[in-house]
């Protein structure tokens, strides 16, 4: 019997009893369907964690100050200030750091920004102008800092949206002034919303300063000079352990220390998103273990039913035997027949996922990306188990024997 | 014409129920000719069924030899088996063993099926069969909507359908009313005269009476009384 004639009397017998066929196609179908979905729901996962640390900047790595012993207490990372401006100054010279593309020193405090009869606290950064490339900005108003502004020391910020509706209200905040620490600041700028963030500032509440404005005016303590947070920019995605590679060895000549005890810490995005990544696995992982158990139990009921079927069906074998059917032609109807009933579940499954793959960030705040080859892998899965649920049933009609089945009632 | 088409020698079935042996067939010899209409009876317990099984390759004998259409049977395995019977024996069942869920035509193609033959070709005999045992007009109806003698002769075009060396009836017309009993039985009287070898078993003395020969069988045994039994 060739291959298309076994294909269609397995239809045909799936056909002839339509509700039990659906019934069994369930559990498959709901196996895959939790497949798709978890594993959408991970993937999702992943790939918001991925775009807000992307928010952050592109090929980014971040470089903080070491920490002070105070009366043998250690304070936290960042507390000391081992980090200048003239550090910024070094890794931006391409010849000790031809990887690094742009450096933006940054030095922050907490200040009361005074508008007229308005006032607002918010975080008031020094910085160059290259802050915007590489932390991935724009400016929705005005224009941002410049190398006149920092080389003259105007007093001059951009603002966040936060602050500057916080501020100035409805209208423009580009041309207002307020003052800080005594000082009279003028609006040259807004930046653009990136919206919340993962990082515990709100990036669209602060008041950005060029670097020598702050030193001058905002700084207190003993270095003027001393910075935050050293942002660097790499040239590329490739090149960024080559970026951080050159970052350590520079300033830890400048500090004239050694890398193992450097005052200070680099660390990058990719270390952020591998932890996110490896977090997000796990729960896939487990997930889909879960979905996974619910297939298998699926491929049981597959089996379960085709053994119902095998002895509701002796005489059918009986006869089919009698008219020639060999052992292997009859093993062959039902595994193909239980295979149908694999891939017709994952098929409906895959339906089903894609389904709440849509509906599903409608009602939970959770975005689910649908992934091909997951999917794919699925379908192929359903129809291996019901190939594979079928196998024992089948040798049990194989080995029927024709005489005993054209007798049985 | 004598050439035999059938030839049992010294066939022997033997269950082994426990510590008891059980001759079910011992010693039958016989042989059927080509074209011959032969009835093998005998009550129920006579080894007729187990002798049915033998001649339709449905069971191999214990000991002895069955040459069908010349080839020597007894010895072969059930792929071989399955082949035999799917090439040279057309079976008709008391039961008819039709699969309802198919219409006619399609429960008359199922040994074609397994002989490999293309879809087109099957259907071309299949209504060719149907057409011959006069149901060209119920090709189309599922085993439900015809009577009982119409779903007989469906399963006798089915039988025919491999062009078989043998049909072989087994209680064709053990659940047919008289009239359906005449209807199936001239059939096989019209195939007799087209010169189909058929081999009817039954236990009804009045269907073996249609046949050109009757063989007896009482415990397990040709009946030797009979003068035209055994040859």
């Amino acid at each position: 019997m060739s291959y298309s004639d076994t294909l269609r009397t397995a239809l045909e017998a799936i056909r002839s009893h339509r509700l039990r066929s659906m019934l069994t196609m369930l559990g498959i179908l709901i196996g895959i369907a939790a497949v798709i979905v978890t594993v959408g729901l991970g993937k999702g996962a992943q790939a918001e964690v991925r775009s807000q640390i992307d928010k952050l900047g592109s090929n980014l790595l971040i470089i903080s100050p070491g920490s002070t012993t105070t009366a043998g207490v250690r304070g936290g990372r960042g507390t000391a200030s081992t980090l200048t401006t003239e550090d910024a100054v070094a890794l931006s010279t391409s010849d000790i750091a031809p990887d690094i593309a742009l450096v933006a020193p940054v030095s922050t405090t907490s200040a009361s920004l005074v508008a007229g009869t308005t006032n607002w606290t918010s975080s008031v950064v020094g910085t160059t102008p290259d802050w915007l490339t590489v932390r991935a900005r724009t400016v929705s108003a005005g224009r941002f800092l410049t190398q006149d502004d920092l080389n003259q020391a105007r007093p001059v910020a951009v603002l966040g949206p936060t602050t500057a509706t916080e501020l100035f209200g409805a209208q423009s905040a580009v041309g207002q002034t307020f003052t800080v620490n005594n000082t009279t600041v003028t609006v040259i700028g807004v930046l653009d919303s990136v919206g919340s963030s993962s990082s515990s500032t709100d990036e669209d509440d602060q008041a950005l300063i060029p670097q020598t404005t702050y030193a001058s005016r905002i700084a207190t303590g003993t270095n003027r000079d001393s910075v935050s947070t050293l942002y660097v920019e790499a040239v590329s995605q490739n090149s960024l352990s080559a970026a951080y590679q050159e970052a350590q060895a520079a300033l830890a000549t400048a500090h004239g220390v050694t890398v193992a005890n450097a005052d200070f810490t680099i660390s990058s995005q990719q270390s952020l998103v591998a932890t996110a990544t490896a977090t997000d696995r796990t729960l896939t992982v487990l997930l889909g273990g879960v979905a996974g158990i619910s297939l298998l139990v699926g491929g049981l009921g597959v089996m379960n039913i085709m053994l119902v079927s095998v002895s509701e069906r002796v005489r059918e074998i009986g006869l089919r035997k009698a008219l020639g059917a060999t052992p292997s032609a009859v093993r062959r109807q039902f595994i193909v027949e239980a295979g149908v009933l694999g891939l017709g579940g994952g098929l409906l499954g895959l339906l089903l996922g894609i389904g709440c793959s849509v509906g599903l960030p409608h009602f939970i705040n959770q975005p689910v990306q649908i992934s091909p080859s997951a999917a794919v892998l699925a379908v192929v899965v359903a129809l291996i188990i019901g190939l594979f649920a079928g196998v024992y049933p089948a040798a049990r009609a194989a080995r029927l024997s024709p005489i005993d089945a054209l007798r049985s009632e | 014409m004598t050439v035999p088409i059938l030839q049992l020698r010294d066939v022997r079935k033997t269950y082994f129920g426990g510590a008891v042996e059980v001759h079910a067939v011992h010693d039958v010899s016989l042989s059927i000719e080509e074209g011959e209409y032969v009835a093998i009876m005998g009550p129920s317990g006579s080894g007729k069924s187990t002798l049915m099984n033998i001649l339709g390759c449905l069971d191999s004998p214990t000991s002895g030899t069955y040459e069908l259409a010349g080839v020597d049977v007894s010895g072969m395995d059930e792929v071989e088996l399955a082949q035999v019977r799917n090439r040279r024996i057309g079976f008709v069942f008391q039961q008819f063993n039709l699969l309802t869920s198919l219409p006619a035509w399609r429960n008359v193609e199922l040994p074609l099926g397994y002989a490999g033959l293309s879809r087109a070709e099957r259907k071309t005999r299949a209504l060719r069969a149907l057409e011959r045992v006069g149901l060209a007009d119920r090709v189309d109806h599922k085993p439900g909507q015809l009577s009982g003698g119409q779903q007989q002769r469906v399963a006798v075009a089915r039988a025919l359908v491999t062009d078989p060396a043998m049909i072989l009836a087994d209680e064709p017309t053990g659940n047919l009313d008289s009239r359906s009993t005449e209807d199936v039985l001239t059939l096989f009287a019209e195939l007799h005269q087209a010169g189909r070898t058929i081999v009817l078993i039954t236990h009804e003395a009045e269907v073996a009476a249609v046949a050109g020969r009757v063989i007896r069988i009482r415990d397990g045994q040709v009946d030797q009384r009979d003068p035209a039994g055994a040859r």
